[in-house]
C-alpha cells in the first residue's frame, strides 16, 4: 500500500464551498442552479477519478495544517472514505436537480441561501468522509451540524425554530459534551488521533475507561441516531425534502454512522473490542434502535416522519455491521450505506413529489394516489423494496451480508433481530403502497385527476429508483470498495 | 537606531495623546489621524520588537540608560511581545472600526476621547513592557484612570458605573501597591529579576507570603475574577460603545498577564505553587466563577450585558488554567489571553454596529437582524462559535490545552466547568442568533420594507477582518505555540529570566 501525496481529496472537499460566492452573486435563478450543477459533477468528477488508484491499493494523503503536536488537518483517501464519498457526492448531483424542481415548484423563499448552505454541508460531508484523523473528522462533524442548521429551520416559522433548537440540543450537546472530552482523553492517552486499522488504544487502557470512552463516542455523534440520541431526526423533518432526503437520509444521518464506524475500527480497533466484549454491547445498542424505530414507524401518519424513524433503524444496520467484527458483516455494513442511500433518498424524493403534485403529507390521505401519480408510487414501491431488502433491489445486497456476517460472529439473536426488523420494514412500508394502488373506486380519496409532479421532481426518484434495482446486479463499484476496506481493517 | 524601538511603543502614543488634546484646537477632524498615526507607529513596532525576541532572544532595555535596579528596565520576552502586539492590534482594528461611533458619541470632544484613548494604550503597553513592580503600578493607574473617563463619559448610568469601577478598581490596585510595598521591604529593590534573584535567598518568607496574597487580591479585583466582578458589567454595559470596544477585550486580560507575569517570573513556581500551596483552591475558585459567569449571562436580556458575563467566564478559564500548573494548562491559559482577546472585540464591535443602526441591544429588538445586517450578524456568528469553541476558529485550541490541562492534572470539575460553559455558550448565543434569524416569524415570506441598513464599511471591514482574525489564528494556533506561548512558559516553568 502506497500513501500518494495528492490534493485531489482538498479539492473535492472545496469545490462547492468554492462555488459559494458565485452563487451569492448569481443574478438569476438559472445561472445559479447551472453552478451547483456545475460544482456537483465537478465534485464527483474529482472522487470518481481517485477510485482506480484506491482500488490498486493506495490511499490519496494531503496535510492541510499542523494542529497540535501529532495532530494535523489531514486528509486521507481510503477504500470506506471513498465509498461514502462517493455515494454522497453522486446523490448531491441528483438532489440538484431535484431541489429546483421542489423549491420552485413551492415558490419557496431564501432559496440562494439555501444553495449555498447545501453546497458547505456537503463540503463537510466529503471532509468527513477523507478525515484522515479523529480531530479533522470532528472539525468537519461541526461544520456539517451548522452549516445544516439554516437548512432545517428553513421555513423560519416557530416550528422550525423549535426543531432547530432540538437540532442543536441533540447534535452540538453530543458533540461538545461527549465527543470533544473523549477525543481529548484519547489523545493524551494515546498521543495522536490518527485512524489506523487495528486501533490506537490498545493495550494502553483499561475496560472501564475505554467503555465510558467508548459510549461517549457512540452517542456523541449523535448524528447516527442511535436510540436516545435519535430525537433530532424525526423532527428535522420540518425542513424542505431536498433537505430532508440528501441530508437527512443520505449525508448528516450517514456521516454520523461513519464517524461511529470509524471509531470502532480505527480508534479502539476489533481486537481490543472483542477481548473487552464490546461487540456485544454495540450489537444490542444497534438492535435496541433497530427494533424500538421500526417499531414507532409502525405508528407514525406523517409520511416524511415515518422516512425518519425507518432511517434511524436502517442508520443501526450499519452500527450492527460494524459491531460484528466480522468480514461479511463489515462489508454488509459499508455497503449499507450505500444501499439504503439510494433505496431511502428515493423514498424522500416521492415524499416531495407528492407533496408538490397532490400538498399531501399524510400516509391516510394517500389512498388510490397511485392510480393518480403511478410514477411517484412506482418509484416509491421500489424504493420501499431495497429498504426493506427485498430482490432485487441493491438493499438486499447489504443485508444478505449483514445476516452472514451475524453467523459468522454466532450472534443468533443478531440474526433474528434483522428478520424482525425485515419483516417491520415491510409493514410500515408496504401497506402504504398497497393502498395507493389498490383500492375501491369508492374508497380514493382523490375525485379530480392530479397530475404527476413536474419533471424535475420525478426524474430523480426515477432515476435512483432505477439505480436501486441496478445496484442488485451490478453492486462492484461498492462491493469491491467494501471488500478492500474491511481487508485493511481485520488485516492491519 | 532600532535598538531604541521599544521605546516607540510607549513614547509615541504617550506624546500624541498630548498633541491629541491639543490639535483639537485647530481641526477636531487631525484628532483621529493623529491617533491613527500613532497606532499605526505602535503596532509596527511591536511587531518589529517580537522580530527582534524570536531572531535575538530576550531584550532588555533601560528607559534613558539608567542601570537596574535603580533605573527603570524593561525586560521584553516572548510572553510580552506578544500581549504588545495584541494590545496594538486591538486599538489599532478598535480605532478605525469606532471612528463614526466615536464622532457620534463624543461629538463635542473629540480630543478629550482620542487623547484618553492614546493614554489608556500607553498605560496597558507600559504595564505589559515594565520589568519593574512599581513602574508597573503608575502605568496600572494610568491605564485605569484614562478606562474610568473612558468608560464614564457615556449616557445614562455610565458615570455612576464608572465611579464603582472607580472605587473597586482602586482598592485593587492599592492592595498590589501593598503588596508591592512589601516586597521592597524585604529585598531592596523594585526590579523584577532583581527581586526574582534575591527572593529564594530569604529565609524569613512570612512578609514575602503576605505581599504575594495581597498583589494576587489587588489582581483578581482588577481582572474581575468572581466574585470580584461586580464592578464589570455595569461599566461595560453603561459605557460608550467606542470605549466599550476597547476596554473590554484588554483590561482583563492584561490583569492576567500581570498575575502570570509576576507569579512564574517574580515570586517564582517553586513558591508560588509549592510553597504558598494554594493552586488547588484558585483552581476551584475559578471553577465557581466559569460556571458563575455563564449562568448570570443567561440571566440577562441585553447584548452587551450578556457579553459582559462571557467575560467574567472567560477569566475563569484563563485563572483556572494558568494554575493547574501544567504545560497545558499553561499554555491554554496563554493562548487563550490571545483568542479571548480578539473574539470579545468582534463581538462588541458586532454589537456596536448593531447599535448603531437599531439603537439598542435588547435582545427583543434584534428581530429580523440577519436580513438587515447579514455581515454585521456573520462576523457575530464567528465570534460566537469562536466562545463557544468551535473549530477551526481559535476559541476551539485554547479550549483544548486547558482541557487537557485539567484532564493531565486531574481537575476534572475544571473539565466539566469547561464543557458546561461551552455547551451554555451555546445556548446564550443561538437565543440570539434565534430571535435575529426568526422573528418576526410573518414577514420571511414577503418582503417587508427594510428601515435598517447594513453598517458603514469604515466599521464593517475592520469587524470582518477581525472575524477572518479568529479563523486564521486558529489554524495558526499551532505555530502561534510552538514560536511563542512555549518559550514564554519554559522559560518560567525553568526559573530563569
Amino acid at each position: 500500500m502506497i500513501a500518494v501525496v495528492s490534493a485531489k481529496p482538498l479539492i473535492a472537499v472545496l469545490v462547492s464551498l468554492a462555488v459559494i460566492p458565485v452563487l451569492i452573486s448569481a443574478r438569476k435563478p438559472n445561472v445559479r442552479e447551472t453552478w451547483t450543477f456545475a460544482a456537483a459533477l465537478i465534485k464527483f468528477g474529482i472522487i470518481a477519478s481517485m477510485v482506480p488508484a484506491i482500488l490498486a491499493g493506495h490511499t490519496l494523503e494531503f496535510t492541510i495544517a499542523p494542529l497540535f503536536a501529532g495532530i494535523a488537518f489531514k486528509l486521507k483517501v481510503d477504500a470506506f472514505g471513498l465509498l461514502f464519498a462517493l455515494v454522497a457526492s453522486f446523490l448531491w448531483i441528483v438532489t440538484s436537480a431535484y431541489s429546483i424542481g421542489y423549491m420552485r415548484g413551492l415558490d419557496e423563499h431564501s432559496q440562494t441561501r439555501y444553495f449555498c448552505f447545501f453546497a458547505a454541508a456537503l463540503s463537510a460531508t466529503i471532509g468527513v468522509a477523507f478525515s484522515a484523523n479523529l480531530l479533522t473528522l470532528y472539525i468537519f462533524y461541526e461544520m456539517l451540524s451548522l452549516s445544516t442548521y439554516p437548512l432545517v429551520t428553513h421555513h423560519q416559522d416557530r416550528e422550525a425554530r423549535s426543531s432547530g433548537r432540538k437540532y442543536l440540543f441533540y447534535i452540538m450537546g453530543g458533540s461538545i459534551g461527549l465527543v470533544l472530552p473523549a477525543m481529548i482523553a484519547i489523545y493524551l492517552i494515546a498521543g495522536n488521533l490518527d485512524f489506523a486499522a487495528g486501533g490506537i488504544l490498545a493495550g494502553s487502557i483499561g475496560a472501564l475507561p475505554a467503555a465510558a470512552l467508548l459510549l461517549m463516542l457512540v452517542f456523541g455523534f449523535s448524528k447516527a441516531g442511535i436510540m436516545p440520541v435519535h430525537a433530532w431526526l424525526p423532527a428535522a423533518m420540518v425542513a424542505p425534502t431536498p433537505v430532508s432526503a440528501l441530508l437527512h437520509a443520505v449525508a448528516v444521518v450517514k456521516v454520523g454512522v461513519f464517524s461511529v464506524f470509524r471509531i470502532i475500527t480505527d480508534i479502539f480497533g476489533p481486537g481490543m473490542l472483542l477481548n473487552f466484549g464490546f461487540d456485544t454491547l454495540l450489537c444490542i445498542i444497534a438492535a435496541v434502535t433497530i427494533l424500538g424505530s421500526s417499531l414507532i414507524a409502525l405508528s407514525q401518519d406523517n409520511l416524511k416522519r415515518r422516512l425518519a424513524f425507518s432511517t434511524i433503524g436502517q442508520l443501526s444496520y450499519i452500527i450492527l455491521g460494524a459491531a460484528l467484527l466480522t468480514q461479511s458483516g463489515m462489508a454488509g455494513g459499508m455497503l449499507h450505506i450505500a444501499m439504503h442511500a439510494f433505496g431511502k433518498i428515493t423514498l424522500f424524493f416521492c415524499a416531495g413529489a407528492i407533496m408538490v403534485a397532490a400538498g399531501i403529507k399524510n400516509i391516510s390521505e394517500m389512498k388510490g394516489l397511485g392510480l393518480q401519480m403511478p410514477v411517484t408510487m412506482g418509484a416509491f414501491f421500489v424504493g420501499a423494496l431495497s429498504v426493506i431488502g427485498l430482490p432485487p433491489c441493491g438493499g438486499f445486497i447489504s443485508k444478505w451480508y449483514l445476516a452472514i456476517g451475524t453467523i459468522e460472529a454466532e450472534q443468533f439473536l443478531m440474526l433474528a433481530v434483522l428478520l424482525a426488523s425485515s419483516l417491520l420494514n415491510a409493514a410500515y412500508f408496504l401497506p402504504i403502497v398497497y393502498r395507493a394502488f389498490f383500492c375501491n373506486p369508492d374508497e380514493t380519496m382523490f375525485e379530480h385527476r392530479i397530475k404527476e409532479a413536474p419533471g424535475w421532481c420525478l426524474a430523480p426518484p426515477v432515476a435512483t429508483a432505477a439505480i436501486s434495482v441496478i445496484l442488485f446486479f451490478y453492486p462492484q463499484p461498492f462491493f469491491n470498495l467494501s471488500q478492500l476496506a474491511v481487508s485493511r481493517i481485520l488485516g492491519g | 537606531m532600532t535598538s531604541q524601538i521599544p521605546a516607540l511603543i510607549i513614547v509615541v502614543p504617550l506624546l500624541v495623546s498630548l498633541v491629541v488634546s491639543l490639535a483639537a484646537w485647530i481641526r477636531q477632524s487631525l484628532c483621529y489621524a493623529a491617533a491613527l498615526c500613532a497606532m499605526l507607529v505602535a503596532w509596527i513596532s511591536a511587531i518589529l520588537v517580537m522580530g527582534r525576541v524570536i531572531n535575538q532572544g530576550v531584550i532588555t532595555y533601560r528607559m534613558a540608560g539608567w542601570a537596574p535596579p535603580w533605573g527603570i528596565s524593561w525586560h521584553i520576552d516572548h510572553f510580552n511581545a506578544i500581549i504588545l502586539i495584541l494590545i496594538a492590534t486591538v486599538a489599532l482594528i478598535n480605532l478605525i472600526a469606532t471612528r463614526s461611533t466615536a464622532a457620534r458619541e463624543f461629538e463635542d470632544r473629540p480630543g478629550v476621547f482620542y487623547a484618553l484613548y492614546l493614554l489608556f494604550v500607553t498605560g496597558l503597553m507600559g504595564i505589559v513592557i515594565t520589568g519593574d513592580i512599581f513602574n508597573l503600578y503608575v502605568l496600572l493607574e494610568i491605564a485605569s484612570l484614562s478606562g474610568y473617563a473612558l468608560l464614564g463619559m457615556g449616557s445614562g448610568r455610565a458615570a455612576v458605573s464608572s465611579l464603582s469601577y472607580l472605587f473597586i478598581g482602586t482598592i485593587g490596585a492599592s492592595l498590589y501597591l501593598f503588596g508591592a510595598g512589601y516586597l521592597y521591604i524585604a529585598t531592596g529593590s523594585l526590579n523584577m529579576a532583581d527581586i526574582a534573584a534575591i527572593l529564594p535567598t530569604i529565609e524569613q518568607t512570612g512578609v514575602i507570603q503576605v505581599s504575594f496574597i495581597l498583589c494576587l487580591i489587588g489582581l483578581f479585583m482588577k481582572m474581575a475574577f468572581f466574585p470580584l466582578h461586580t464592578w464589570l458589567p455595569n461599566a461595560y454595559t453603561h459605557a460608550p460603545n467606542s470605549s466599550a470596544s476597547l476596554i473590554a477585550p484588554l483590561t482583563t486580560k492584561v490583569m492576567i498577564y500581570v498575575m502570570i507575569r509576576i507569579v512564574l517570573f517574580v515570586y517564582q513556581p517553586e513558591f508560588a505553587f509549592a510553597e504558598m500551596d494554594i493552586d488547588r483552591v484558585i483552581v476551584w475558585l475559578a471553577v465557581i466563577a466559569i460556571l458563575a459567569g455563564s449562568m448570570l449571562a443567561w440571566k440577562q436580556e441585553r447584548l452587551k450585558r450578556m457579553l459582559a458575563y462571557i467575560i467574567v467566564a472567560e477569566v475563569g478559564y484563563m485563572v483556572g488554567g494558568f494554575w493547574l500548573g501544567n504545560t497545558a494548562g499553561m499554555t491554554g491559559a496563554v493562548l487563550h489571553i490571545l483568542n479571548d482577546a480578539m473574539m470579545t472585540l468582534c463581538l462588541f464591535l458586532a454589537a456596536g454596529a448593531v447599535i448603531s443602526r437599531v439603537q439598542t441591544d435588547a435582545f427583543g429588538a434584534l428581530q429580523g437582524v440577519f436580513t438587515k445586517m447579514p455581515f454585521s450578524m456573520i462576523a457575530f456568528v464567528a465570534g460566537a462559535l469562536s466562545i463557544i469553541g468551535v473549530p477551526p476558529t481559535c476559541g476551539f485550541f485554547s479550549k483544548w490545552y486547558l482541557i487537557s490541562g485539567g484532564m493531565e492534572a486531574g481537575h476534572y470539575a475544571f473539565v466539566a466547568a469547561l464543557i458546561i460553559s461551552s455547551l451554555v455558550n451555546v445556548l446564550l448565543f443561538f437565543r440570539v442568533i434565534e430571535i435575529g434569524y426568526f422573528e418576526p416569524f410573518d414577514s420571511h415570506h414577503h418582503k417587508n420594507g427594510q428601515t435598517v441598513r447594513e453598517a458603514p464599511l469604515d466599521m464593517l471591514v475592520p469587524l470582518l477582518v477581525t472575524a477572518g482574525l479568529l479563523i486564521v489564528m486558529g489554524f495558526y494556533a499551532n505555530t502561534l505555540v510552538t514560536w511563542i506561548v512555549k518559550p514564554a512558559i519554559s522559560a518560567a516553568t525553568m526559573g530563569g529570566l
